[in-house]
Order: structure tokens, then C-alpha cells, then sequence
């Protein structure tokens, strides 16, 4: 094995702790994006704190990693995991989508320390993160971007215009997360407009593909590491992974992409998560 | 080298600015050769990205590319470059204020013979109407080449709007551009008239036929937005009425923006230009200009409807 158990532990328990954060700001009674969220939370985890480089002191230091949350209206997730990573004090995660915040719903790039880009109109992202990346390159800098995107927003026709242009440009600095959970707003993406086969789709882009489950932690940090081995082609990493994960009544459960729980459910996830701990 | 096209004048800067600044990088979408991004292409083929025909996709990128220090000018029709990247303007470039230059080409009827669907009528009312967008409509090539100067200079997302044709200028060259600022192209005492981009010099035409008939103020206004709406008032103060002459639609254009800055002050205001409907082809400029009442015959009637009916009883 190539991963030490502490190694993987430690990450699971970063997981759990975005899962358990991701709650508090979510609240009771206020609408919020739990399952999309939870389903994330692994591969947002094993960025965070296994494989980015960033200095949570000095968000635009220029050797950096990036990472952006195309799949913008999980923002909450990432707002926990900057938070845990030291951009901010974990206490403002309480206050999310307050008015007037810093905190927005949507990842905002002016107000947010650690936000890369503006996101959460659906299929951008991977495009901005394709500029980050070629810009990247023009000045030598020898970082990689990371976009997670959801499998609902394949449907955006932006993504494959994206996907064109980075095999095009062979930009091997440029990792695409697809985090499979298979619902999208309205249903099961294979009822409401499948995006299957979607490994054949990325390979025959250019891409090199890498399909792992994503809540299997030492998968997750080998299919990342893999991504380092440049081959002039980008790489995208489809993760298999169950929507609202950790929190038995919302798993699979297409009414969690954005629901307000009540102080009875609340308990009952925040319990969950809790126990989830090792 | 051709001094009277906006395009060969947008073309010739961006490569003496690449010289000078190697943050700026050019993007296109397959339209390089009329945008003359090409230009820039031919001295700089590391700085400059050629996107396909996917214009959302190259909006974006240059988002990001403006993330990693760059300044990035997009290039496309200005139908497709505020039309079909609106999305991807607003929600990245614009709310995040980042420093991505975006030039629309071939603006107006300008591309006559493509017709509805490559005239843009409604690109300034849609960048006019997003938040933190800066949108200049220089009057010709001499103004266009300082307008990209100034571009540069400036932080933040920025569009500018550009003729395809060559005509003469109305503007001095080397005079520097100051955004936001309209500048009086003639002085007078009756009526004002706000034109912008190709209008300016035909307001001015206009204004010449009348002259020892009607005294016509004439202020290029090249920047759309931000818009010194006490400027405005300042230049009008004395006149009978505005009139206002666009190569846009009527609505959310130049006339719009006039209005807005005089809202309280109760002075008439009429407009020239396209009236709430699409482009059509043409063989030539003129016969396009002409068939939307795009003319100095067309403003100086405009014009002296305005005095006439403003006239002291």
C-alpha cells in the first residue's frame, strides 16, 4: 500500500469535519446545498489538505495550486474547508449567505479569500480554469489547477467547448474532478439528460481518464497523484460518489440538492456526521 | 497602412502595447483575420490564443487567463462577443471586476452584408446594463487607438465597440483618451447633439449643413459608461433640446444614457438611430446607413425638428 493508514485517516476525519461544517452553516430552517455538498466533501478534503500547495496567509502568493468550485452552489463546502484550512475563522461559517457577508451563496472572487473565480453559472469553470492553466504555463509556473465539476453540468454545452480547447492546448497542468453522484436538480441525471458514456466523451477529447469511487480516500489521493504524471494531455478524474453522503435520509435522495431541515433532522445529520467520526 | 479603419487601428495598438507590456495577451474565435487579431498573432504567437468558434469558452478563459496577471483582449462580432458570451461576462468577468478587455468588431450595421444576424443593435443597452462593465464607442481610428491605450491603463472589465469600414476621422490623432470624459467636436448654442462612434462624424456633418441656420453643438461621446451625467447637463446647459445619434437601436443605447443624465432637467431629447428592429443585408455601407436614417440629411432634420418645436412662441 502506498498510503500510510494515518495518511488516509487523517483525511477521512478532514472529510467528516467539512461534512459536520457544512451543516452548521446550513442551519436550520434556511435552504442550503447538503447533498451536493456531502457528496464532495472526500474529494474537496484530499485537495485541501493532501495534495494542494497554497499559503492560506497569502491567498495570491504565485506558486500556488488552484482550485475552483465550478459546481458553484456547493460553495459551502468550500467555504469549510478554506475555513479549516486557515483563510478565515470557522465561526463565519455560521453566518453564510447573510446580508451582506463575505460569505456569499455563490463563490464570490472579490469578497472571499482562497475564491479563485466567481462561479455557479453552471459550466464555466472548467473554461476560467483552462485560462489559469494557460496562463500558468506562459509564465513557467509550474502549479496545477483543479475544477470539480458536478455530472449534472456535463448537460453545459460550455464544458466540451472547454474540454476541446484544453486537449487542444494540451494543458497537462489542468485537473478535471467530475464528482458522479448522479442527480441533478430535478432528478436522476440518466432520466432528466444523461451524460453517458462520459468516459469515452473526455477520452475522445484528448483527455487522459481516471475513474475512482470518490468517498474511497486512498483512491482519491493515487488518482490525484496521478495526475501529476504530465503527458502533454489534460486529466479528468471521474468519482463515483452518492449524493448527500453521510446522512442516511438525504443519501440518493434527489429532494437534498437544496433543502431547509428542520431542527429534527438537523440533529438527527449533525449526530450522523458526529459518529461518523473514528 | 489605412489611417480611417477602426480595425486596423485596434490591431496596430494592441502590438505596440504587446511590445511594451507582455501582460497583454489576444483571444479569438476563429475571426482573427477581420478583428485583426491576427495581427497581434503574426508578432506574438506564444501571447496569443486562437479559441475556435466557441466564444463562451474564450470568454471564460480569458477570465481566467486575467486571474494569472494577464491582460487579455477578447475578439469576436460585437453580436457575439456581448451577445452570445453575455452569460459568461457577467457572472465571471463582471462580478468579480476582473481585467478582461472585450472588443466587439464589426459593430452596428457595420457588417452590412451579413445582415440581421451580424448586426449588432443592441450590444451597447446589453454591456451598458451590467454592473462594473466600462463601454467606450470611439468615433474613429485615431480616437480607437487611444481608447485602447486607455483600456490598458484602466483595471477592470471593459468593452469596446468598433466599426468595420474605413471613413475619415473627425478626431485629432495622438490626442489622449480620457475615459469618461465627452469631448466637443463643435461649439454651439441651439441644439446639442451627443453622437457616438461613426454618428459623431455625421452628426458633425450635420451640424455644418445647418450652419447660419441653426448654432448645433456637437459632443462625441466615446464613453458610453460610466457616463459624468453632470458633464452632460454642463454641455446641454443653454440649449433648446438634444438630440442623440447612434449606429444602435434606440432603446438602451447612447439616447438611453442621455436621457438618464437628463432626467430632471426637463429639456427635450430625441434620438437617431435604429428603431427597435434587426439589421438587414446591404451592398454597401451607405445603402445600410441610409435605409435605417443613419445620415447628416436625417440628424440635421432631427435637429431642426427639435429647434423648431422647442422655439420661443
Amino acid at each position: 500500500m502506498m498510503y500510510s493508514n494515518e495518511l488516509i485517516g487523517s483525511l477521512q476525519e478532514k472529510a467528516r469535519q467539512l461534512r459536520e461544517d457544512v451543516l452548521v452553516s446550513i442551519g436550520v430552517g434556511v435552504a442550503g446545498h447538503l447533498g451536493g455538498s456531502n457528496s464532495s466533501a472526500d474529494l474537496v478534503a484530499a485537495l485541501y489538505f493532501y495534495k494542494m500547495h497554497y499559503d492560506s496567509k497569502n491567498p495570491k502568493m504565485e506558486d500556488r495550486d488552484r482550485f475552483l468550485l465550478s459546481k458553484g452552489h456547493v460553495a459551502i463546502l468550500q467555504y469549510a474547508a478554506l475555513a479549516e484550512a486557515g483563510f478565515f475563522p470557522r465561526e463565519d461559517l455560521k453566518h453564510v449567505k447573510e446580508i451582506g457577508f463575505y460569505l456569499q451563496g455563490h463563490p464570490d472572487v472579490r469578497k472571499t479569500p482562497g475564491i479563485e473565480a466567481g462561479t455557479g453559472s453552471l459550466g464555466q469553470g472548467l473554461s476560467i480554469g483552462l485560462g489559469m492553466a494557460l496562463g500558468m504555463k506562459a509564465d513557467k509556473i509550474s502549479r496545477k489547477v483543479y475544477v470539480l465539476l458536478g455530472d449534472g453540468e456535463l448537460e453545459e454545452g460550455q464544458v466540451w467547448e472547454a474540454a476541446m480547447a484544453a486537449g487542444f492546448y494540451g494543458a497537462d497542468n489542468l485537473v478535471a474532478i467530475v464528482d458522479k453522484n448522479g442527480l441533478q436538480a430535478n432528478g436522476a441525471v440518466r432520466d432528466r439528460m444523461d451524460s453517458d458514456p462520459v468516459n469515452a466523451k473526455w477520452e475522445s477529447f484528448g483527455w487522459n481518464v481516471i475513474e475512482i469511487d470518490g468517498h474511497d480516500m486512498e483512491q482519491i489521493v493515487s488518482a490525484l497523484d496521478a495526475a501529476d504524471e504530465a503527458n502533454g494531455k489534460p486529466t479528468v478524474i471521474i468519482a463515483h460518489t452518492i449524493k448527500g453522503k453521510g446522512v442516511s435520509f438525504a443519501e440518493n435522495v434527489v429532494g437534498f440538492h437544496n433543502a431547509a431541515l428542520d431542527k429534527e433532522k438537523y440533529e438527527k445529520a449533525m449526530a450522523e456526521l458526529k459518529e461518523g467520526r473514528k | 497602412m489605412n489611417d480611417r479603419n477602426q480595425r486596423i487601428a485596434y490591431g496596430e495598438t494592441l502590438i505596440e502595447l504587446g511590445r511594451k507590456d507582455p501582460r497583454i495577451v489576444v483571444l479569438d474565435a476563429d475571426l482573427g483575420g477581420s478583428t485583426m487579431g491576427k495581427m497581434f498573432e503574426a508578432e506574438f504567437p506564444d501571447r496569443h490564443y486562437e479559441m475556435g468558434i466557441a466564444e463562451a469558452n474564450m470568454t471564460s478563459v480569458a477570465a481566467g487567463l486575467a486571474q494569472t496577471g494577464k491582460i487579455p483582449f477578447t475578439n469576436s462580432f460585437a453580436v457575439f462577443a456581448a451577445g452570445r458570451a453575455f452569460d459568461q461576462i457577467r457572472q465571471t468577468i463582471a462580478i468579480g471586476r476582473l481585467n478582461v478587455k472585450i472588443c466587439g468588431s464589426s459593430a452596428g450595421v457595420s457588417d452590412f452584408g451579413d445582415g440581421a444576424t451580424h448586426q449588432s443593435v443592441e450590444d451597447i443597452a446589453i454591456m451598458r446594463a451590467i454592473p462594473n462593465m466600462t463601454v467606450l464607442c470611439p468615433a474613429d481610428a485615431n480616437e480607437t487607438r487611444a481608447a485602447v491605450k486607455a483600456m490598458v491603463e484602466m483595471d477592470g472589465p471593459c468593452y469596446i465597440r468598433l466599426n468595420r469600414n474605413d471613413y475619415d476621422n473627425v478626431t485629432e490623432k495622438g490626442k489622449e483618451f480620457k475615459i469618461g470624459e465627452p469631448t466637443v467636436l463643435r461649439d454651439g448654442a441651439d441644439i446639442a447633439v451627443f453622437a457616438t462612434g461613426y454618428m459623431a462624424g455625421v452628426a458633425l456633418k450635420a451640424a455644418e449643413s445647418l450652419a447660419g441656420e441653426i448654432s448645433v453643438k456637437v459632443v462625441n461621446v466615446s464613453t458610453i459608461k460610466p457616463l459624468d451625467e453632470k458633464k452632460i447637463g454642463q454641455l446641454a446647459a443653454g440649449c433648446r433640446g438634444i438630440v442623440t445619434a447612434e449606429e444602435h437601436s434606440i432603446i438602451g443605447g447612447l439616447g438611453s444614457a442621455v436621457s438618464e443624465a437628463m432626467r430632471k432637467s426637463g429639456m427635450p431629447v430625441d434620438y437617431v438611430g435604429i428603431q427597435d428592429c434587426f439589421g438587414s443585408s446591404a451592398h454597401c455601407y451607405s445603402d445600410v446607413l441610409e435605409y435605417y436614417g443613419l445620415t447628416k440629411e436625417h440628424v440635421a432634420e432631427t435637429i431642426k425638428e427639435m429647434y423648431e418645436r422647442t422655439g420661443v412662441k
